[in-house]
């Protein structure tokens, strides 16, 4: 047989990810996911587990610069890359204004979807500062909230959208 | 669910890859986006011994316009595409199917090449595939080898790939001047699975049909051509009568089957109103200024 017996092995790897700015070797097997990673090895508990095959959104993270379903992406992909969670995009405070309004507004209730919601609406406001609802509702559309309706997120997020226009246009 | 335990590897060069896939076949599986694979895993349906994953093949990505060719390399996200100032000129019937795709999330890590291969026959590249005449480049340790669209698809989930061969990239013609297209899906939620879906294609001059292309998503075990419906209407102004001629073919030709939530005699009547409306807009839309 021709074949390396250790291109079959299982077993935990190194690997170096940047979570949250802080850049650290870790050793993931290759069957963990992201959100798994996150909230397992690094007790970073913001990112939730709902659907577990991306369908529910409650896993959102950002990979590089971009959203992504946390429970679609292994933590030995992420290597040599840079993760986002909740906790740091809160710490930044680059969307204490949505916060604010998601609390304004009553856009949550158990909190379950939450840090999904807020990590898939930040790069819609990223993206997309001029969005009109219908987009905002189409952006939404792959986060599920099981308490809200939806109404009141999709308000709390047009409502920071128009702000922000306001704000720049100053 | 979790998924089973597996290996993994990262090779940076494409022959590392193909050496890979060609000792380990059936028992290895391509990581490109993942959005498909990673949920079969989750959910044990599918048990791979090997992941090889080909975010480190350079090869493998980006889109490149080349004389009068589109090439989408494997590792082209579904939001690179939706993003491309080029495809949106050149091959505008991609820009127009994008959005529909899932959510943003999963665009931006899904790829052309991936749902290509995994040919779901309600998504929305194979259908666009199909439509546009499009070339499947797959390669293996043999060498090269290029797939006509209409030939890749063998049933449901199936392709002409052989085990130890994977696409490399896809290759699209550019729009040409008065070219028009229409893409059009239903879902009962955006982003969801469509219950039926139409890529469509024509040009249009002095009023009269020509190049009409019609393939099909959500309405059997693959993505489908109508041939006879596209025959009916080459040569022909848009008119009551051909449209009723055309809407009759459409029946008769399409193999329907249903789904967990539509029976074959609604998506039957569905591609009918799907037919209507794309022939309404393609002809009354301005055409493409290439």
């Amino acid at each position: 047989m021709h074949e390396a017996p250790d291109e079959l092995d299982t077993g935990a790897r190194r690997v170096t990810i940047t979570v949250n700015g802080h850049c650290g070797q870790h050793a993931v097997q290759p069957r963990t996911h992201l959100v798994d990673f996150l909230r397992e090895s690094l007790g970073l508990k913001g990112s939730h587990l709902g659907c577990e095959h991306g369908v529910c959104g409650a896993c959102t993270v950002r990979l590089d610069d971009t959203v992504v379903r946390g429970c679609l992406v292994l933590a030995v992909q992420a290597d040599g890359r840079r993760v986002e969670t909740i906790e740091g995009l809160s710490e930044r405070g680059s969307i204490r204004d949505l916060q604010q309004a998601f609390i304004r507004h009553n856009a949550l209730q158990c909190g379950f979807c939450t840090s999904g919601m807020l990590m898939a609406a930040s790069e819609l406001l990223e993206h997309k500062p001029g969005a009109s609802r219908e987009e905002v509702r189409e952006w939404m559309s792959g986060n599920y909230c099981r308490c809200t309706g939806y109404q009141a997120i999709v308000d709390a997020v047009c409502e920071v959208l128009a702000s922000r226009r306001v704000g720049a246009a100053v | 669910m979790k998924a089973p335990a597996f290996s993994y590897a990262r090779p940076r060069q494409l022959a590392e890859v193909l050496a890979l896939l060609d000792r380990h076949r059936d028992e290895a599986r391509l990581l490109a986006g993942g959005q498909t694979l990673l949920a079969t895993l989750n959910m044990r349906l599918s048990e791979p011994a090997l992941l090889i994953d080909l975010q480190g093949v350079a090869a493998l990505r980006g889109l490149q316009l080349s004389g009068n060719t589109l090439r989408i390399g494997a590792m082209v996200t579904h939001s690179e595409i939706e993003a491309s100032p080029e495809v949106a000129r050149h091959a505008p019937l991609l820009a127009m199917a994008a959005p529909h795709i899932a959510h943003r999330a999963i665009r931006n890590l899904g790829t052309f090449c991936g749902s290509i291969a995994y040919g779901d026959p309600a998504a929305e590249w194979p259908a666009c595939l199909l439509a546009l005449d499009g070339v499947v480049v797959a390669r293996s340790v043999a060498g090269e080898r290029r797939i006509a669209a209409k030939d890749f698809y063998t049933g449901l989930y199936t392709t002409t790939l052989e085990p130890n061969e994977m696409i490399v990239a896809c290759e699209l013609p550019l729009a040409t001047s008065g070219q028009r297209y229409v893409f059009d899906e239903l879902s009962r939620r955006h982003g969801d699975y469509a219950v039926v879906g139409l890529a469509a294609g024509a040009q249009l001059q002095n009023g009269v049909l020509g190049k009409v292309r019609l393939a099909w998503l959500g309405t059997g075990s693959m993505p489908q051509r109508s041939l006879a419906t596209e025959q009916v209407l080459d040569g022909q102004r848009l008119s009551q009568a051909v449209l009723a001629q055309a809407l009759q073919t459409l029946r008769a030709e399409l193999q329907i089957e249903g789904d967990l939530t539509h029976s074959p005699a609604a998506k039957q009547h569905l591609v009918g109103v799907m037919l209507k409306r794309a022939l309404h807009t393609l002809t009354q839309q301005p055409a493409l200024q290439a």
